[in-house]
C-alpha cells in the first residue's frame, strides 16, 4: 500500500508514541506491547500530529539534519509504519 | 541476581508491565478463576487509593509503562476512575480488564476523559447458572449494551473468552455473540490450570476432538470475517511438548500487585512456599523488584535443575512456568511438566488421557464443581 505524500498524518487509534527516560528512547505502545524505536525512527515519528504531510516530515528533517539525503530512507519508513497500521491519513 | 561487583541494575532490567490487581472482590464465581482460592482473606487488607497511586507511581519512575487494572473486578471498587486518570497522568498505557458488570455510561465517560486506553471486556461463562448461559438474554442483553457503549466512546471491542470443556462445544454460539457485539479482537483461551481452575481441573480440561472442533469452527469465522473480527484461539498447555515462556522469565518484565499489596512476579506466585513476597506497604518499588530475595529466586537460569540446566531452549522458555512446576511435581525449581524432556511429563500426559473420557453429563458435573465465592474462599484458606 502506498502512502499518499501530500495528505496529513496521524496515529492510529490505541497507538501512542512517548519518550522514555528509562529506555532513553522514543516507544510507540499499543495494547499489551511496546515498540523501542531507533533514534531516527523517533525522530520521524515524534513530528507526526495530525497536520504534517510525509512531505512536511521530510522537509522539517531535512531543515534539522541539513546535508544529509533523508528523503528515501524517511518516505520507506513511513510506509512501513503505514502498513504495520500505526500510523494512518484521514 | 546481585552479583559481586555489578550493581542490581546492571544486570536487572526494570519492570515494564504492571498489572494491578485492585480488589479481588467480583459479582461473578467463575470456575476457572485464577485469583487465590483465599482471595477472600484480602478484603479488609486493601490498599487504599493513596497506597495504589504511591506504587504506581514508584514503578513508573523504573521505567513501567504497561498498566493492566484487574480484579476480580476492578468496577467494584469505585475509586478505579481516580486510578486510572492519575495512572494515565503518569504515563502509563492503561488497560482495564473487566466483566462489563457495573459499567455505566456515567463511569466509561468518566474513564474515556481519564485517559483510559484500551478496555478489555471479558465474557462472563461463569455465573452459577452456568448451564443456561448462552440462552440468558439478561446476559446477552447486558453484553450488548455494554459492548455498544465501548463503540460508542471511540474504543475498540476487545473480548475475552474463556474456553474449558463445558463450555467450547457452544464455540459458534459464542463466535456468533461476539459478531453481534462487533467484536475486533476475540482472544478464546482455554482456561490454565491455577488457583480455582486447578481445582476443577478435569472437569474443565477440553477432549483433543473438542480442541478439534473449537478450532475448525473458528476458521470457519476467520475465513468468513478476516480481519474484521480477529480471533486468537489458544489450546491448554497441557497440549503442548514444550512449555510456555511464562511472563517472559520470572521479574523480567512484569509485576503483579494484589488487592493486600503483595508484589508478585506473576499471578499465582503467592502459592509458592519459601519465599517472603514483599509488600507495597512497607518497600518501595524500587528495592522489591531489584533486591528482594523472592524477585530474585528464579531469576537467570542458576536456579535451574536439570533436565533444564543444560538445555539448549532454556533461553526460549526459562523452563516453564514456576508455579505450573510446584503444582504438578513439588519442587518450583524442575522443569515445567508440560515439557516432554520433564521426568513428570506423566503427570501431564495422564491428564490429557482423562480429559478424552467421554463428556459426563452437566447435571453429574455441576455438583462437583467448586465455584469461585467467598463462602468457598474462607472454606479453603
Amino acid at each position: 500500500m502506498s502512502l499518499a505524500k501530500d495528505k496529513a498524518l496521524r496515529f492510529a487509534r490505541q497507538y501512542k508514541l512517548q519518550w522514555e527516560k528509562a529506555q532513553d528512547a522514543w516507544v510507540l505502545l499499543y495494547p499489551e506491547g511496546l515498540i523501542k524505536l531507533t533514534e531516527s525512527a523517533g525522530e520521524i515519528l515524534k513530528r507526526i500530529d495530525g497536520q504534517c504531510s510525509a512531505t512536511d516530515i521530510i522537509n522539517s528533517l531535512q531543515a534539522a539534519f541539513p546535508g544529509a539525503d533523508l528523503q528515501q530512507d524517511v518516505t520507506d519508513f513511513l510506509e512501513h509504519a503505514h502498513d504495520k497500521g500505526w500510523i494512518i491519513t484521514d | 541476581m546481585t552479583k559481586a561487583g555489578l550493581s542490581p541494575t546492571d544486570s536487572i532490567k526494570p519492570p515494564l508491565w504492571v498489572n494491578a490487581e485492585i480488589t479481588y472482590k467480583c459479582p461473578l464465581h467463575c470456575v476457572f478463576c485464577y485469583n487465590p482460592l483465599n482471595y477472600a482473606s484480602t478484603f479488609d487488607k486493601e490498599l487504599t487509593t493513596e497506597e495504589w497511586l504511591k506504587a504506581l507511581r514508584e514503578a513508573r519512575e523504573l521505567g513501567a509503562v504497561q498498566l493492566g487494572i484487574s480484579g476480580g473486578e476492578p468496577l467494584m471498587r469505585d475509586d478505579a476512575e481516580v486510578i486510572v486518570a492519575e495512572a494515565s497522568k503518569m504515563g502509563y498505557y492503561v488497560n482495564l480488564l473487566t466483566s462489563g458488570i457495573g459499567l455505566t455510561e456515567k463511569r466509561i465517560a468518566a474513564f474515556k476523559a481519564g485517559g483510559l486506553d484500551q478496555i478489555q471486556l471479558s465474557f462472563q461463562d461463569s455465573t452459577k447458572e452456568m448451564n443456561d448461559f448462552l440462552s440468558s438474554t439478561r446476559t446477552f442483553d447486558l453484553k450488548l449494551k455494554v459492548a455498544r457503549l465501548i463503540k460508542q466512546y471511540d474504543y475498540p471491542m476487545v473480548l475475552n473468552v474463556v474456553l474449558h470443556r463445558l463450555n467450547i462445544d457452544h464455540i459458534e454460539q459464542i463466535l456468533e455473540m461476539a459478531e453481534e457485539m462487533q467484536a475486533d479482537h476475540v482472544e478464546l483461551a482455554n482456561s490454565q490450570y491455577y488457583a480455582w481452575a486447578f481445582k476443577n481441573r478435569e472437569h474443565l480440561m477440553p477432549s483433543r476432538e473438542q480442541l478439534e472442533h473449537a478450532e475448525a469452527v473458528c476458521n470457519q469465522f476467520r475465513a468468513r470475517l478476516g480481519n474484521k473480527m480477529k480471533l486468537y484461539f489458544v489450546v491448554p498447555d497441557y497440549y503442548q511438548d514444550r512449555p510456555k515462556a511464562c511472563m517472559n522469565g520470572w521479574g523480567t518484565v512484569f509485576l503483579n500487585i494484589a488487592p493486600d499489596g503483595l508484589a508478585l512476579p506473576c499471578h499465582e506466585a503467592r502459592m509458592l512456599p519459601g519465599l517472603e513476597f514483599p509488600n507495597l506497604r512497607d518497600h518501595e518499588v524500587r528495592s522489591i523488584w531489584y533486591e528482594s530475595e523472592a524477585f530474585n529466586a528464579y531469576r537467570g537460569d542458576g536456579w535451574m535443575k536439570e533436565p533444564c540446566r543444560s538445555c539448549d531452549e532454556k533461553d526460549k522458555d526459562f523452563g516453564g512456568c514456576r508455579c505450573q512446576a510446584f503444582m504438578l511435581t513439588g519442587d518450583a525449581r524442575n522443569a515445567d511438566p508440560v515439557c516432554s524432556k520433564s521426568p513428570h511429563h506423566s503427570v501431564v500426559t495422564d491428564q490429557v488421557a482423562l480429559a478424552q473420557q467421554p463428556r459426563r453429563p452437566d447435571d453429574e458435573v455441576r455438583p462437583l464443581i467448586i465455584f469461585r465465592d467467598d463462602g468457598n474462599s474462607r472454606r479453603l484458606s
